[in-house]
């Protein structure tokens, strides 16, 4: 009796919230509406309190579940992967500058070598070109002073001869003037007048 | 009953399970939270797994998750809010799964029952309080005290801060949960027009185009509220953190 009075009251309780009281087991055979009441019990399904705690109980431990993954497992894993990556970019752009400093030392040393044979070039065409002017002017020079010597030889000779020639002008009159007098006047002369004479027009 | 549009968010028991009177029952949002985990986990798992140098394009997406959360993080609570990091990825990557997993027909969508916006909603709030008052003590309360407000208005603006703050859990859970419950019954009545107009007959299927093309138009839509609301919820996450890590700066 006591039993069936508290059965009673709790489908009462069931029913006032199910719409239907009596069939609160039977209803969803009948119809789709009836249906969805026995299962909403008549609220609007998001705002429906009676499966709260479960969906907290399943939210906690689903979710949980999820941000030990994402903090244990996928974050240290994405984080690793874009740091070695970070790594491995600022690794290369290390490796590219210290060649690009390289390349840049290897040009400068390229033009400083440049610069250097180009002066020494230079400087040997310099010293050549120097040289050949000095022997051409030691050639000269020595050309010239063979002349002058030559030169100098030949008026010596000249004048000698010049010398020689005037000195026998004197003897070649005498005679001239000897035979000269021999056949005018058939007589001689002294060779000391005649040199006298000659003499005296030479001093004229 | 296919055609009422809050059929789709009715929780219905797979495995019953009651504990101490309470009902725990494995239910069909208990499934769609652990498909949400499963399909959120997988996805980032199995993508990263070759921690590829030069990343695929799947690769690509769960790095890219990553660095915007990492960024959004950053901008709005500072390099020490970076603490929070696994919580805002967590986060946004189940709100975003949750989101999309609904899209697709028949399925559950998780983030349209109010009381599981408001959990994660009272889980934000909380580790802002929590953490403020382990970092600051009762500094933290420097929070409601705006600086340069004139002695006389204090009472005042300390009240309205203090209400603007204890609102954030609501208007955090409620934002999502509106979000998706009203596009998803909007889907479902212009889906439910085009069944019933295309009932009637040449003309009936004739009418039904409009409704149809709303449909279509209404799924890329929702794709786009989908990840809009995650966002949201992760920025504004991102912003309450801040406050738990500068309470003083506003």
């Amino acid at each position: 009796m006591f039993v069936t009075a508290a059965y009673a009251q709790s489908t009462t309780t069931e029913g006032a919230e199910a719409h239907d009281a009596a069939a609160a087991g039977e209803v969803h055979t009948e119809t789709g509406v009836a249906h969805e009441a026995e299962h909403g019990s008549g609220v609007f399904p998001p705002f429906d309190s009676s499966h709260f705690a479960s969906q907290l109980l399943w939210l906690a431990i689903t979710f949980g579940l999820f941000y030990l993954l994402m903090s244990k497992v996928i974050i240290p894993r994405i984080g690793g992967i874009l740091e070695t990556r970070h790594d491995r970019i600022a690794q290369d752009l290390d490796e590219a500058s210290r060649l690009k400093g390289e390349a840049d030392a290897a040009i400068s040393a390229y033009e400083q070598e440049l610069t250097d044979a180009k002066a020494k070039g230079h400087s040997i065409a310099d010293t050549a070109r120097e040289a050949a002017k000095n022997k051409a002017n030691a050639d000269r020079a020595a050309v010239e002073a063979d002349l002058a010597t030559k030169i100098a030889a030949a008026e010596a000779r000249i004048a000698d001869i010049k010398a020689k020639a005037l000195s026998d002008v004197g003897a070649i009159a005498e005679e001239t003037a000897a035979e000269v007098v021999k056949q005018l006047i058939g007589g001689t002369a002294t060779k000391a007048e005649i040199a006298a004479a000659v003499k005296a027009s030479a001093g004229n | 009953m296919s055609n009422d549009p809050t059929h789709q968010f009715l929780v219905n028991k797979i495995v019953p399970i009651e504990i101490g009177g309470i009902d725990f029952s494995f239910t069909n949002a208990s499934l769609f939270m652990v498909a949400t985990v499963g399909a959120a986990a997988g996805f980032l798992y199995l993508t990263t797994s070759q921690r590829g140098l030069i990343p695929t394009r799947a690769q690509s997406v769960s790095e890219m998750s990553y660095e915007f959360i990492a960024s959004m993080l950053r901008e709005g609570a500072g390099s020490q809010g970076m603490k929070f990091f696994p919580m805002v990825f967590s986060l946004f990557m189940f709100i975003l799964t949750a989101n999309l997993l609904g899209m697709f027909p028949y399925f559950f969508t998780v983030t349209s029952q109010i009381i599981v916006t408001f959990a994660l909603a009272v889980f934000v709030v909380g580790t802002v309080i929590l953490y403020g008052f382990y970092k600051h003590g009762l500094g933290f309360l420097k929070l409601f005290v705006p600086h340069g407000v004139p002695g006389a208005l204090l009472p005042l603006v300390v009240a309205i801060e203090v209400i603007s703050f204890l609102s954030r859990p609501i208007s955090l859970s409620v934002r999502l949960f509106a979000n998706m419950l009203a596009g998803h019954i909007t889907l479902k009545v212009f889906a439910g027009f085009v069944a019933s107009l295309s009932a009637f007959g040449a003309l009936g299927i004739g009418g039904a185009i409009l409704p149809l093309i709303m449909t279509v138009a209404l799924t890329g839509l929702e794709f786009l509220v989908a990840f809009l609301q995650a966002y949201v919820f992760a920025v504004l996450t991102c912003m309450y953190l801040n406050d738990a890590v500068h309470p003083g700066s506003h």
